[in-house]
């Protein structure tokens, strides 16, 4: 296992302060984005992490992505750690963790040739001469179903759909074993997000890449995730291989979750859980389980006490007092 | 608007797009920059030569004037014609210069501390605004004492007056474009922060800096103007519009066309750049609130 | 629950659209992004109307509130019969009566469909005093009524309360009370839980259920999601290049889609219930809007399609009870 995983993450933590004054700063209180989170990736393998908003999702894959420093903990990438790498030894990490963005109006440079976004990655590594990453960025093209010939383009000429199969090629450049998709078809069209996942799986069939897949789609995360994690205002709820967690939903977020992803299929509501109330904010999070303010099946012990991710079945871990008889 | 697939829908305001070149301010500003680049051969006396007899002769359709001065002659006896073609090199020579040093600075300042952050932009913006409070004709004023009069001084002070504002534009454009997603992704794919700045920042702030540079053209040349009137810009005889205000000074009801004609030059001058630019921004903001 | 709601619901058509035809009018060309669209919308009954972006569903909302976008857009043919009369023939002024008393909208984006300079009382104020006239002051108690009747905790402190310090899903509530203090008898949703988190979501759907059940307002739902359809929708119309090529009930049309472009739109969704190796897509874009063939439009990228697809456009044939999808190959024999 050790030597197998290409992604451990172990006891994440990113703290934000949250000052109050202009001219002398104060910290009053910390937005735990992150709060202790620890999971795996192995290599060519797909990881869904699914959560809602302020669930800390966003800010684990930055600090996957060396695009922040954690507050605590580990990340490691192949063995070693990622953070505080300067120089070469960053270089070559940015070479084998890459990232695909939601927003394909955004994520390319407008006044960039769509051949120059994509052999950036190439270019600021002196992979090899112009002409060799010319060749490359051709190749690179074709294998997301583009013409050699748009390489010559701007992204305006393009549609979302096909803006992220740019953003997709910019990101495979460099061969890298780690790609962060972060909810990567969720702004495109419903008929296009089908094009956009199969080639995801193309891809990653072809070339071993592992993705850590952030999504708030359930069925595409079905549909893509090995594995799957749900989170929770910084927290893991559950973290099980994708098929078991399908079948066999445990903690209560998480089938509430389940319950408000509308099937598409009329008449289907079966035990609908509809939670109370509103996302509590990060800064001040509820004391014991952070889920137990709006849990319909919370006890005396979920104010007080936080549970523990505890494996209930094999390789299916949950954090809730339900499973935790003793 | 809705979106449909292919289509690009027109500019918000399409009368005015479809008004294409203001041409009036065009060829004004066309023809002020001929007369500044070929001014030995359009002047038809030297600017510096006096012609004591001659002096104060109103222009030719004024009674007492001749159409050998056609816009009269100064207090020496100098052609004002001459002297007004010859004042368009010096003005706009100065705008250029001032502009692209002011611009430039401010450019770079804005760039750095926006992409930055933290407290080299908090400082950098303290600057910005320390410059804001500074009584700059008066800076300028002690420059020219300080380091005597000439070309150097004059764009030296008139840049220093601009940079600021333009750090200050352009540090609140990149701190729009560093929300977009392609930043960090540069940051991804390896970028160093000089690469993101040079590549990615730059190329999309430009044209807001153009259009900056037009609307700013105008207050290089009042700027100049009013220093030159002051006494702190280009020393005479070399003639500048300001100058030329200036030297008529004492005779605005008697002599009224040795000040006016200098005047009515840099009106029309700034304003047609002001339209110019106003033009130019209806041209490119549109597209750039479109990508 | 929803069954209960459905055999109490009394007859009556609230909205009768005819033939909307609104197109853009540039110098390129002619846009023709809403082209002739017909459904009718009952009292107490949810329409949803699905398609994908460029369709023409927004636009299609727009022109029933008839608030149309700058630039050239012009509704030039059509009937939209609200309450027994057709609003196209109404002035301005009697349109702005009309909005937000007979008929009203609730957008998508809770950050802007709210002043974020005015407390939020004093904009569900105004829309009271629009109304019945009268001081905004005197309008407070029925302001702090309606918040509750959205379900918003502690209105009375609420009320004083600016955008910014409330939620998505808050805000949105709010945007709901607005647009129901005129007791409109047709309300436009148009993918109002879309920027919303899905646990919110399914709070705000039941929300907007229940209130329906109490006013019994027609809604006409624009969604792209169809489990919020499934979820929602009593029936359900399917938008493709400006027109509406299926149109019935959502069980028949989810369970039987008779349109090839419907098929292979809940094709190539996947499925909570299933995995699959590869999920189906659809060849192809949708055809240019200002270059329409003259036959069927889905034609270019139809596995089915014949000679007599690209000849004429298929008019409306019923595959089922209150069930028609524009395709000749369910056209009678």
């Amino acid at each position: 296992m050790s030597t197998d995983t290409l992604l451990r993450v172990t006891n994440l933590r990113k703290h934000y302060p949250f000052t109050k004054g202009i001219l002398f700063a104060r910290t009053v209180g910390q937005v735990k984005a992150v709060d202790d989170i620890s999971f795996t990736i192995a290599p060519g393998e797909t990881l869904g992490l699914v959560g809602e908003s302020g669930c800390g999702k966003t800010t684990t894959s930055k600090l996957v992505l060396n695009l922040e420093e954690p507050s605590s903990g580990e990340i490691l990438l192949q063995g070693k750690p990622i953070h505080g790498l300067r120089g070469d030894a960053l270089r070559e990490y940015r070479s084998l963790v890459q990232a695909v963005f939601q927003d394909p109006w955004s994520s390319l440079n407008p006044r960039m040739m769509v051949g120059k976004i994509i052999g950036e990655s190439l270019v600021v590594t002196k992979w090899g001469s112009a002409a060799a990453i010319e060749g490359r960025v051709r190749e690179l093209l074709l294998s997301v179903g583009l013409r050699a010939e748009q390489a010559l383009q701007y992204p305006h000429e393009f549609s979302g759909g096909q803006r992220q199969r740019i953003a997709l090629a910019s990101a495979l450049a460099s061969q890298p074993k780690l790609i962060v998709l972060d909810e990567p078809v969720s702004a495109l069209d419903v008929s296009i997000r089908a094009q956009m996942m199969n080639l995801l799986k193309d891809v990653q069939a072809r070339d071993n890449v592992a993705y850590l897949l952030v999504a708030h789609d359930l069925a595409s995360v079905r549909y893509m995730a090995d594995q799957t994690i749900v989170m929770y205002l910084g927290k893991i709820v559950e973290y099980a291989p994708t098929r078991t967690l399908f079948d066999d939903v445990q903690h209560p977020y998480t089938k509430a979750l389940f319950s408000a992803v509308l099937s598409a299929r009329p008449g289907q509501q079966a035990d609908e859980i509809v939670l109370s109330g509103e996302v509590p904010s990060p800064l001040n999070p509820p004391g014991g389980c952070r889920f137990h303010t709006r849990c319909p099946f919370a006890m005396p012990r979920c104010s007080s006490e936080e549970p523990v991710l505890r494996e209930t079945a094999p390789s299916h871990l949950v954090a809730c007092h339900l499973y935790d008889q003793g | 608007m809705p979106a449909v697939s292919g289509w690009r829908p027109p500019t918000t305001n399409a009368l005015r797009d479809m008004r294409n070149l203001p041409w009036i301010p065009a060829t004004i500003i066309a023809v002020m920059v001929i007369m500044a680049i070929f001014a030995p051969f359009l002047a038809p006396y030297s600017p510096i030569d006096q012609s004591l007899p001659d002096k104060l002769l109103p222009p030719f359709w004024v009674e007492g004037g001749s159409t050998k001065y056609i816009l009269g002659t100064d207090a020496f006896g100098r052609d004002m014609l001459s002297r007004l073609i010859y004042g368009a090199r010096v003005s706009l020579l100065v705008a250029l210069l001032a502009l692209t040093a002011g611009g430039g600075v401010g450019l770079v300042i804005g760039i750095v501390a926006g992409y930055f952050g933290g407290r080299l932009e908090a400082l950098l913006m303290r600057l910005v605004d320390a410059a804001f409070t500074f009584p700059a004709i008066l800076f300028a004023l002690l420059l020219a004492v300080t380091m005597g009069q000439g070309l150097g001084t004059l764009v030296i002070a008139i840049s220093l007056l601009l940079w600021a504002s333009f750090a200050r534009i352009m540090r609140g454009e990149v701190l729009a474009l560093k929300q977009r997603d392609f930043v960090a992704l540069a940051r991804v794919r390896g970028c160093s922060s000089l690469r993101i700045m040079v590549t990615h920042i730059l190329p999309n702030v430009m044209n807001t800096f153009m259009v900056l540079l037009t609307l700013n053209i105008g207050v290089v040349i009042v700027a100049e103007a009013s220093l030159s009137f002051l006494g702190a810009g280009i020393p005479p005889p070399t003639p500048t519009w300001g100058l030329m205000i200036s030297e008529g000074r004492g005779r605005i009801s008697t002599a009224w066309w040795v000040s006016l004609i200098p005047g009515i030059a840099i009106t029309l001058l700034v304003l047609s750049v002001n339209l110019f630019g106003d033009w130019l921004r209806d041209r490119l903001d549109p597209r750039l609130r479109q990508l | 629950m929803d069954a209960e709601m459905a055999s109490e619901r009394p007859p009556g058509t609230v909205l009768e659209v005819r033939n909307l035809t609104t197109h853009f009018f540039l110098r390129r060309g002619v846009v023709k992004a809403v082209d002739g669209v017909s459904f009718s919308l009952k009292r107490g009954e949810v329409l949803g109307l699905v398609g994908e972006s460029g369709c023409g569903k927004s636009l299609t909302a727009l022109s029933l509130m008839r608030l149309l976008p700058r630039g050239g857009a012009r509704t030039i043919a059509g009937e939209i019969v609200l309450d027994g009369e057709d609003i196209l023939t109404k002035t301005p002024a009697e349109m702005r009566d009309i909005r937000g008393s007979k008929i009203s909208m609730i957008l998508q984006d809770p950050q802007t469909s709210l002043n974020p300079v005015f407390s939020i009382g004093n904009q569900i104020c105004e829309a009271i005093v629009r109304r019945i006239g009268g001081r905004k002051r005197d309008a407070v108690p029925e302001a702090v009524e309606a918040l509750r009747r959205v379900d918003i905790a502690a209105p009375e402190q609420r009320i004083g309360q600016f955008p910014h310090q409330m939620s998505g899903g808050m805000k949105q509530r709010v945007v709901g009370a607005i647009a129901i203090t005129g007791k409109p008898q047709v309300l436009i949703a148009d993918e109002p839980t879309t920027a919303l988190d899905v646990t919110i979501q399914l709070q705000y759907l039941k929300l907007l259920k229940r209130l329906q059940a109490e006013t019994q307002m027609g809604i006409l739902f624009i969604t792209h999601d169809f489990g919020v359809v499934a979820r929602m929708c009593d029936r359900v119309a399917v938008m493709y290049a400006g027109r509406i090529v299926e149109c019935g009930p959502v069980r028949q049309v989810f369970d039987s889609p008779s349109h090839p472009y419907t098929r292979a739109l809940i094709a190539s969704v996947p499925k909570m219930t299933e995995t699959a190796d590869r999920l189906p897509t659809i060849d192809g874009q949708p055809p240019a809007l200002w270059d329409l063939p003259v036959g069927c439009r889905f034609e270019a990228r139809c596995p089915h399609a014949e000679q007599r697809c690209r000849d004429a456009y298929p008019g409306s044939f019923q595959v089922g009870v209150d069930h028609t999808a524009d395709c000749w190959r369910v056209a009678p024999a």
